[in-house]
């Protein structure tokens, strides 16, 4: 049975999803903030943190965004393939989203139409959208606005199966260790092994939007985030990298089959707020 | 201990500036972040190239004496669109601002990516930088050998810093949109001291302190 979506339902509601990302955290994070500034060892890292936690509060009551850096939009879109979009081309509804709510949302315009050339495009747009087609009739949508702060430092590794899992972990802690303060500590890393060269990233950024406070299901991926969080915080990075205990909040791994030759590891790591919100039509 | 300073920094503050120091800063301050820097270093770079054009020399230029080192540096920072001696560059480009506002969301900026400038502008009379994230070693010796000082504030604190922030106004490259140059005018505006005139580095000591295994 065939279901109508609307293009301005699409553009209606990536628009309010911009602003809301930018305003106000998800419910985990908000969380994974308060608990990290009672745990908290190293004193100047507990001023920083409570700097955050009201930054935030400044935030949703002033209508002032979070960060300067409201991102480049990134839409991950599950297409129910019983859903017809109607009244314009999906790409399209989804920029114009992107558009208004940067727009209305007071929100920076920090993209670039060229990578060379470098001129704004003047509406954050285009959006860096990635479609996957399931089954059923309903489409999501998660929007997560990407600070590049934190993106510049993630990494890739083309891996030998060789290297094992022990290769997989010094790969998360050498890309952690480099960026440091750079990336607005405390982190949230997204971990993708498996598939191939731009696969393991797709599965890194998108692990990033799983909840801080929901482990991998998989038993030995569990044991694998759970165990890199404890060998990162042992970093001393720190809030703001200036030292402490909170160095990251989570570590979200995902996996994929992959090459018998190969164990791609990407390492996708996100900052303080990791900004994401999903909505169903 | 807190510290309240009033802009502009001038080497005698700087001099009591230590890393690990949580400073409050007021008064005069500019902003400038990649695409301005850039712009900055090729007007600083055509500058150069006329001086040496207008002394009729092309292809392998003579040395300069103190007196002709002097003149250049005074050619250099009166072709800069704001006065650099002694002033305090804050790496951001703020979110728009709502009516009735001064300024967006104005947290600080990765300052690597300036490192490339940074020096430059240090050695031209620049007193202080904001930013946030590592430096070279490269601009810890041009903080060491000018007596300036390297701030960080808050990575991620925007909304926080926006209240610390009372006017603004666009010098240049209004163009840039969210790059623009702005100069701003703040209040109590929180930074740590990193990176002192002594060359100490916090981003080193500190997480040397609670590095485990």
């Amino acid at each position: 049975m065939i279901r109508t979506v609307s293009a301005k339902e699409i553009t209606d509601n990536i628009k309010e999803m911009c602003i809301e990302a930018n305003y106000y955290l998800s419910g985990d994070m908000d969380d994974a903030l308060n608990q990290a500034a009672e745990r908290e060892q190293a004193p100047l890292g507990r001023k920083i943190l409570h700097q955050l936690q009201e930054n935030l509060k400044i935030a949703g009551e002033d209508m002032i965004p979070i960060c300067q850096d409201t991102g480049m939009a990134v839409v991950f879109v599950e297409l129910g393939q019983d859903v017809h979009v109607e009244g314009g081309l999906l790409e399209d509804a989804v920029n114009e989203g992107v558009r208004q709510g940067y727009m209305e949302g007071f929100l920076r315009k920090s993209v670039v139409s060229d990578p060379i050339i470098r001129k704004n495009t003047g509406d954050n747009t285009p959006a860096v959208i990635h479609y996957q087609i399931t089954a059923g009739d309903k489409v999501k949508f998660t929007l997560a606005p990407k600070g590049f702060g934190s993106e510049n430092m993630s990494r890739v590794f083309m891996l030998k199966p060789a290297d094992g899992i022990e290769g997989v972990k010094e790969a998360v802690l050498t890309a952690v260790k480099d960026a440091g303060p750079n990336a607005c500590p405390p982190m949230v890393v997204g971990v993708g092994i498996g598939g191939t060269f731009e696969k393991c990233t797709l599965l890194a950024k998108k692990a990033l939007t799983r909840p801080v406070n929901e482990p991998s299901e998989i038993p030995w991926v569990k044991e694998l985030e759970a165990e890199l969080l404890e060998k990162i915080n042992r970093l001393g990075i720190g809030p703001g990298g200036l030292g402490g205990t909170t160095t990251a909040f989570a570590v979200n791994v995902s996996t994929w089959p992959t090459h018998i030759a190969g164990l791609p590891v990407a390492v996708n790591i996100c900052c303080h707020v990791n900004r994401h919100v999903v909505r169903e039509l | 201990m807190d510290k309240y300073i009033t802009m502009p920094v001038t080497a005698e503050i700087t001099d009591n500036l230590h890393a690990g120091d949580y400073v409050y800063l007021s008064g005069i301050l500019y902003v400038a972040r990649d695409a301005a820097h850039k712009r900055l270093e090729e007007l600083l770079k055509q500058t150069e190239e006329e001086y040496y054009k207008e002394r009729g020399e092309t292809g392998n230029r003579q040395n300069l004496t103190a007196k002709e080192q002097e003149e250049l540096v005074r050619k250099l920072t009166e072709a800069l669109p704001f006065p650099i001696e002694n002033s305090t560059i804050y790496y951001m480009g703020p979110s728009p601002a709502r009516n009735g506002r001064p300024v967006g969301s104005a947290g600080p900026t990765t300052a690597s990516r300036m490192d490339k400038y940074a020096s430059r502008l240090l050695d031209l009379g620049q007193k202080a930088m904001i930013g946030k994230g590592k430096r070279t070693q490269e601009v810890k010796e041009a903080v060491m050998r000018n007596h300036a000082v390297y701030f960080a504030a808050v990575g991620g604190a925007g909304a926080l810093l926006s209240k610390c922030i009372r006017k603004s106004e666009i010098v240049c490259y209004e163009d840039l949109g969210a790059e623009a140059v702005l100069k701003l005018e703040v209040e109590n505006f929180p930074v740590i001291v990193v990176i002192d005139k002594d060359g100490n580095n916090l981003y080193e000591t500190a997480i040397r302190a609670y590095a485990e295994g």
